[in-house]
Formats: structure tokens, sequence, C-alpha cells
């Protein structure tokens, strides 16, 4: 719909928009008192019960921190859009996209049942594939949109196996049901795989070491888009996970190490990343990956502090990564540059979205009193309340946030003081729906810094509640006194600092290797690639090489070996009756048929060929008939005469009818005809030896009245009983035609331009 | 085919063919016949048609693209599984009104469903054998 709506109120389409996800924000925060208050609401809709898929959604403490996060982000950002977008073609699809991904990002968030949880994380891959490939006329932009869609997409296959692999552990797909499992699952001999599977793909949606690389490709994207999915939104869909499944499969060494190590080593690998991006939107993909990381480990070390640590910093993040996201957006569209060393001394031209920078770079750093401050108190005191590792993993922490200091220093701080630059375009200051936005993310961010009782805390017992098991009195406060933790905080700040001030020199006098290719992650997927689509070039090469009497050859003979082989085994148990019985009818049709193949084999005229293929067609309708099967002859003879035209209508293109196959070929294909026919003739024969199960035909005659309102069974099973093959054997149909007319109208096209 | 007979013939048959084609699409749910046989017998209809007067001719008289139909069909076919899915019911259950009219009878989801399986099947043939026909005309 919103292509349609977009194109009749294209100005002021992102006020429009905007009420969409308003309208959810409100709806959800409309739940908050009663979730808060410990309760819990779940839906449940039967969608294909024999699978155990339902449609049922469950809206606890951690669900609804995502889905608020999610609509207050989305709100942002589609009225940012709307001015944001104006340029460019297609904007209309972009809200249809975007409206689809924060549609199945709410579904993934809120689905109680890990299949339907499954569904919509493909949607939100698929979703960011096109968002990414927006600009789809950019080779970079293809380019990146299948790098994240094969990685995310190719982890997602890995969730899809563990999560079966759950399911067939503990005999339901509902999450809420899992939560007293946690001993069974933990125990079970295949929970290795299922660890391992999970966190694939946990991992590779919010690219985790080593499959970060997606991430800062996927800054080709439109800027909202940037904002949106690959910072505030999807990239947490892989945290969620794990935190969701955190009390039900966690609690082991294999869990709690591997999602410790890996958060660990992204947390710094990608922080020092950063150092040498020059691009504002790189810049800030870095700083997430090295965020996502850092919220991977804590949910690894699964203390209590930890798990309100983790709460604190996902909700900060998102808020002041969003914003400064939107700032970069800004910039661009109204400088026209996002290169670091062609910013600068924009404060006076555009003095709202400095401030809005401002407040969202000093939650990033941590500085008092933003709610980033306490996002990074309060994981420096998780970490040091951890006896092994703990010295180790602070160090890199307090490293891992210094690069993010820089990187604020650059983003957020240096475009808009020093001196001013000349830009492509000239800087003013951005419209309306573009300052909203961002301003409003960036003043939630301060609020809650100030009064973080007033919203937070109530919320986190519960979300807390969700990934440990038990109870939880958090309180947050904004000011503990002068302590190690503070006292690391401004180290954090002094480092980053030093690290900005020495980053020019630095990467002037120092010239920084090239890693060899094969440590690079990026360089192993592009290999994986190249060697998949080779291995692809060489089977359609081997079994698809044009020429239909091949293929019917690789068919036939693919059925006929097994089958045959099965038929081998059982022959002992089978026997023939022979039955001699036969009428004159009977006889003659016989013989029709074995004459009309006899010409059809011998003929040296198509036009023979297709009258005694017809011959024997009808033939073969009249033992319909005769054996009373009246709808089969039926559809036989209707497509027997649809046959004959079309032969009719090909008839003169084909070239003239010589021996064009070699005798040895024509032995070939007449042993394989052969066999195929002593086959069928043997399962036919063995078939009718048999006494026909009769409970089925039973059923379907007594209950063809009844229920199916018919008298004649055939159409009832067609058309009710079992309907949906029906309705996939015509959707295929369908296809099949559309491929057929593609086939034809090329062929004729090549031709009509020699 | 320059035939007057056939020409002449091949207006009234059409009709015919056609009234005999949904006549076996409706009486397929009690004796021999269906969407599928119907949507056959009217493909057949149309190709006599074009056969007697041309591929222009039978165009202008099938007034849609038969692609069209076939998509056509196929909407149709999802959309009687619509109603099972409202009313909260597995999907794909059968619904039926009795109208009450005796010669109307039953109407039902199964129906329109058939009805999607005859589109479906008529244009699917009429497309390729117009396509084909195209072709030729081409060459």
């Amino acid at each position: 719909m919103a292509p349609v709506l977009y194109k009749r109120y294209r100005e002021n389409f992102g006020w429009i928009a905007v009420t969409f996800p308003l309208y959810m924000f409100f709806s959800f925060l409309s739940r908050y008192p009663r979730i808060a208050a410990g309760e819990s609401v779940r839906e449940s809709l039967p969608w294909v019960p024999s699978l155990g898929i339902n449609l049922s959604f469950l809206l606890d403490g951690l669900s609804l921190s995502f889905a608020l996060i999610i609509t207050l982000v989305g709100a942002a950002v589609f009225l940012f859009a709307g001015a944001y977008m104006k340029g460019y073609r297609d904007a209309g699809r972009f809200y249809l996209y975007i409206g689809v991904f924060m549609t199945s990002m709410l579904g993934l968030v809120l689905s109680d049942n890990m299949l339907l949880l499954f569904v919509f994380w493909e949607l939100t891959s698929f979703s960011s594939y096109l968002l990414i490939g927006f600009n789809h006329h950019k080779e970079s932009s293809r380019k990146s949109a299948l790098q994240a869609l094969l990685v995310t997409g190719g982890g997602g296959l890995a969730l899809l196996a563990g999560i079966l692999l759950l399911g067939s552990v503990t005999g339901t797909y509902e999450i809420s049901s899992f939560y007293d499992m946690n001993r069974l699952i933990t125990s079970h001999a295949l929970y290795p795989a299922i660890v391992v599977l999970l966190l694939l793909g946990a991992f590779t949606k919010s690219a985790q070491f080593p499959f970060h690389f997606w991430l800062p490709n996927a800054m080709e994207a439109p800027t909202p888009v940037s904002a949106y999915l690959h910072s505030a939104t999807m990239v947490k869909a892989g945290v969620y996970l794990i935190a969701r499944l955190n009390h039900e499969i966690g609690g082991t060494p294999l869990w709690q190490d591997t999602v410790l190590i890996t958060g660990a080593v992204t947390m710094l690998f990608t922080a020092t990343l950063a150092f040498r991006q020059t691009d504002l939107k790189k810049l800030l993909a870095y700083s997430t990956l090295s965020v996502l990381g850092t919220l991977v480990m804590l949910l690894g070390i699964g203390s209590e502090l930890a798990i309100k640590a983790f709460f604190i910093y996902l909700i900060a993040h998102s808020l002041y990564k969003g914003t400064l996201f939107l700032v970069a957006g800004t910039l661009d569209h109204e400088t026209g540059t996002r290169d670091i060393g062609k910013l600068g001394g924009l404060r006076k031209a555009m003095p709202i979205t400095a401030t809005t920078a401002a407040l969202a770079s000093f939650s990033m750093m941590g500085v008092i009193p933003l709610i980033g401050f306490i996002g990074k108190e309060t994981v420096y005191k998780a970490i040091l309340e951890l006896d092994r590792w703990g010295l180790v993993l602070i160090a890199a922490a307090v490293l891992a946030n210094a690069f993010i200091v820089m990187v604020t220093l650059l983003v957020g701080v240096r475009p808009f003081f020093g001196k001013l630059r000349q830009t492509p375009k000239q800087a003013h200051e951005a419209p309306l729906k573009m300052l909203i936005g961002p301003a409003l993310l960036a003043t939630l961010g301060l609020l809650l810094g100030l009064f973080p009782d007033f919203f937070i805390s109530n919320m986190l017992e519960q979300s807390a509640r969700s990934i440990l098991s038990e109870e939880l009195s958090l309180k947050i406060v904004l000011w503990h006194g002068v302590n190690l933790v503070l006292i690391l905080s401004f180290l954090t700040l002094l480092l980053g600092a030093l690290l900005y001030a020495l980053r020019p020199i630095v990467l002037q006098q120092f010239r920084f290797p090239t890693l060899p290719a094969f440590l690079k992650p990026s360089a192993w997927y592009e290999t994986a690639l190249k060697g998949m689509l080779s291995f692809a070039k060489l089977q359609t090469r081997i079994l698809q090489n044009g020429y239909l009497r091949n293929y019917t050859i690789v068919i036939v003979i693919a059925a006929l070996i097994p089958a045959s082989f099965a038929l081998y085994r059982a022959a002992e148990e089978l026997s023939i009756v022979p039955d001699y019985s036969i009428t004159f009818y009977e006889a003659a049709l016989g013989f029709i048929i074995i004459v009309a193949t006899g010409l059809l084999i011998t003929s040296t005229s198509r036009l023979k060929s297709i009258v005694s293929l017809g011959v024997m067609g009808f033939s073969i309708g009249i033992i319909f008939v005769l054996y009373s099967a009246p709808d089969v002859a039926l559809t036989t003879f209707a497509i027997e005469t649809l046959n004959v035209i079309l032969f009719v209508l090909v008839l003169q293109k084909l070239p003239k009818f010589l021996k064009r196959s070699r005798s040895s070929n024509r032995i070939r294909d007449a042993v394989i005809a052969s066999s195929v026919g002593v086959f069928m003739t043997l399962v036919v024969l063995f078939a009718t030896s048999f006494e026909l199960s009769t409970e089925l035909k039973n059923y379907f005659a007594a209950a063809s009245l009844p229920e199916g309102k018919g008298l004649n069974v055939v159409n009832v099973i067609l058309v009710d009983f079992r309907a949906l093959d029906t309705l996939g054997e015509i959707t295929v149909l369908a296809i099949a035609a559309i491929g057929v007319l593609a086939m034809l109208k090329t062929a004729t096209g090549r031709r009509a331009q020699p | 085919m320059n035939s007057v007979i056939l020409a002449t013939a091949s207006r009234y048959l059409l009709t015919l063919i056609l009234m005999f084609s949904v006549f076996m699409l409706l009486r397929g749910h009690n004796e021999p016949g269906g969407g599928f046989v119907g949507g056959l017998v009217a493909a057949a209809a149309f190709a006599l048609y074009f056969i007697a007067n041309g591929l222009d001719a039978a165009r202008s008289i099938l007034r849609v693209d038969p692609l069209r139909a076939a998509v056509l069909g196929l909407l149709l076919s999802f959309l009687s599984t619509v109603p099972s899915l409202v009313s909260g019911q597995p999907f794909m259950t059968a619904l039926w009104i009795d109208t009450g009219i005796a010669s109307i009878g039953k109407v039902g989801t199964p129906l329109l469903f058939d009805f999607g399986v005859y589109f479906l099947v008529l244009g699917i043939t009429l497309t390729i054998i117009f396509a084909l026909a195209e072709e030729e005309c081409s060459l």
C-alpha cells in the first residue's frame, strides 16, 4: 500500500508514514504497566498444527523492550526518510520494504514459536537484502546486498537446523514450553550440535567475528536503513536470540564460554578496525560491531549484573547509534560528502544537528549524565565481578571503548567544530523532518540518564526474568561516587582522546601492512562463493546440456534404477496372479495400440508418427472408458485433441524428418525405453495381485456426499479432500506456462533480430 | 486455413463448446467432469476458432490475454481458501452455503476452487497454443 500512498502524498509522506510505528509504539507502551507488574501476554492461533507451527506471540519484558526500541527508532527513521529519500527514485518502494522489515522484526521478537521466529528471521534478512541493494544500479550495492544475504541466510539455515534439533529433543516448538526444560536439553546427546547451530545463526545475524565483514559493507544502503536495520534493530536479532534462549539452553560452559569469547574478540577486534576508516558510516558501523560484541560478551558472562548491563547498554546503544547514523545521513544529505576529512566547522550552519550530535556523542562516549554513562559503568562493573578472565576482559573492554570514543569524536564532534571546510554542497540546516527523529532519540537518551528509575528499572526486572530464572531487584542510579569503575571511565575517555589526537600522525607515518588474504574472513567468503559458483557451473554443464533427449534419459534412468532395485528386493513376496479372461474389445484395442506403436517406430514422416501417437492416445482413453474411469478418459480425450493441435502448429517448423540419431544411439534409446516398459508391466502385474486396500476407497466413497457434498468421488477428492495438492499442482502449471512463454518469446525475439 | 464452412461453423461451435465446457465444469461435482476437463474443452473451443479464423480473430474473441486468465484462475483458487482462514477453521476446509433455490442448489468454496482450475487450464493451454502460433506467423 505504501507505494500507492506515496504517489499521492509525495511531499508529506514522511508525516503519514510515521503514524504507523508511532501507533505501534504507543500501543506497546500502553501494555507497559501490565508487563512491569510481572504479567505476560500470550496469544496463540493454530496455523499448521500437524507440524507444531502455531502463530503464537508472547509479550514479556524482554520482547517488550525490543518492541519499544523497534517502534521508536522506526518512527524516527520513517520521518527522517521522508526528507532524506526525496531525491531517490522508487522512494515509495523504500517504504514498502522498510515497513515489511519493521513488521517482521516485531514478529521476530514477539513470536513464541521457534519456527515462526525463523520465518520472521528470514523475512528480516530478505528485506535487509532489498534495502541494502536499494541503489540497485550500483554494482557495489548489489554485491554488498548479496553478501549480507548469503551470510545471514547461511546462518539462518544453521538456525533452522538447530531449531529442528531442539524441537526433536523437547517435542515442542513453543518457546514458553522450553522454559523449564533446561536440564533435559543440556544433558541430551544432541546438545553440542544444537548450541553450535543456534549460535551460528545468531552470530551471523549479529555480525560477530568472523562473520563481521558483511556489516560495514552493508553501509551501501541508504542511511535511514543503516540507522534502523544495521545498528538499532536487525543486527540485534542474534543478540535477542541468545538472550531469549539463555535460560533454556544456557548455563553450560560450552554455551557461556563460546558466547563470551566470541563477544570479547568481536568487541576488541572490530573496534581496532575502525581506526583507519574515514567514512562517517563505516566508522559508525565498526563501532556498532564492537558494541554488538560487548552485548554478546555480557550475555556470555551471564551474571545478574551482566544482564543488567546488557539491557541498559542495549537501550542506550539503540538511542545514540540511531541518532548518530541519522546525523551522518543529515550531513551527507546537506553537504554531499561523508568523508570526515572534508567536514568541519558546521556548528554555525547546522546548530540543531550539532546539538543533537553532541548529545548522542556524549552518550556514546559515556559522559555523565547520559544513559550511555550508566551503560558503560555497569558493563565495567559486570566485568570486574568476574574472577576468571576479569583482568584481560576489562583491559579489552577499556581499549575497545577508547576506540569507540575516538569514533565518536570523529563522527559526532569533529564535523561541527574547527575551521569551516568547503563541502560539495553549501551546508545549511536540515529540514524539520530530518531533525525531529534524531533530536527525539538523543533527548530520550538524556532523560533516561537523568531519571533511570522512572522507566527502565521495572522493565529490567521483567526482562531479566526471561533470561535468568531468579528474580532480580535491579536499581539503577546515575552516580555511584568515585570508585574504580569511575576511574576506568575516565581512563577510557582519556585514551579515546589520545587515540583521536594520535590518529592523523599514525596514519601518516605508519604504513599498515596489508594482511595476507587467507587471514581475512571476507576473503574466505569470496573463495567460498567462487567455489560454489564454479561447482554449480560444472554441475549445470554435465546435467543440463540443452538436449531434451538427454534430460529424458537422465530422468528415466534415475527413476528406473532405484525403483527396479526395490522391486527386485521385494520380488520374493510378490506373485503374479494370471488372469486370462479377455474380451473382444480389449483384444482389438490392444492390437490397435501395438500396430500404432510399430508404425510410430518405423515411420519416416512426422505426420505419420503424430497420427499414430494420437491413435495410441485415443485407444488408451477407450480402455479407461471400458474400465469405468470416465473422468480419466474424458481428460485423456481432451488432452489428445489439444496435443494434435499443438503438433500441427509446430510441425512446419521442425527440421526435415531425417535419421538424425546414429544407430548406436537408437539402440541405447530402445534399450532404455523397453526396460522402462518391462518394468512398468511388472509393477502393474504385481500390483494387481495384491488385495487393494479398500479402506481409503471406502472412506472417500462414504464421505464424499456428506462431507464433500458431491457424488463424483474423483472430483470431490480433487477439489475438497486433497485440494491443497491440486492447488500446488495448478501453481506449478502456471509457472510452467510462464516458462514456456518466456522460452518461446526469447526464441522468437532472437530470430527477429539477426 | 481458408474454409468458409469451417469459419462459419466455428462461430456457432465456439458458443456451443464453451457452453458444454461450463456444463462439464458444473456437473463435475456429481458426474464425470470438473474444472480440469472443462478448461481443456474450452481451450479446444478457442483452438478450433483459431484454426478456422486465424490468430487475431481468436485473440479478439477471447478479449483477455490468456496468461491473465491463467493468473485469474490461480487467484480464484487461492481466494477459495480464504473463507476457511477467516472463519478460523483449518486451512482449506470446504464451506458450503445452501441457497435453497432448486436450480442452483448448494454453492461452496470447492466450486470457486474448480472455477479457478477451469480458468487456469484454459489460460495455460491457450497461452502455449497462441505463443506457438505467433511464432509460426512470424516466420
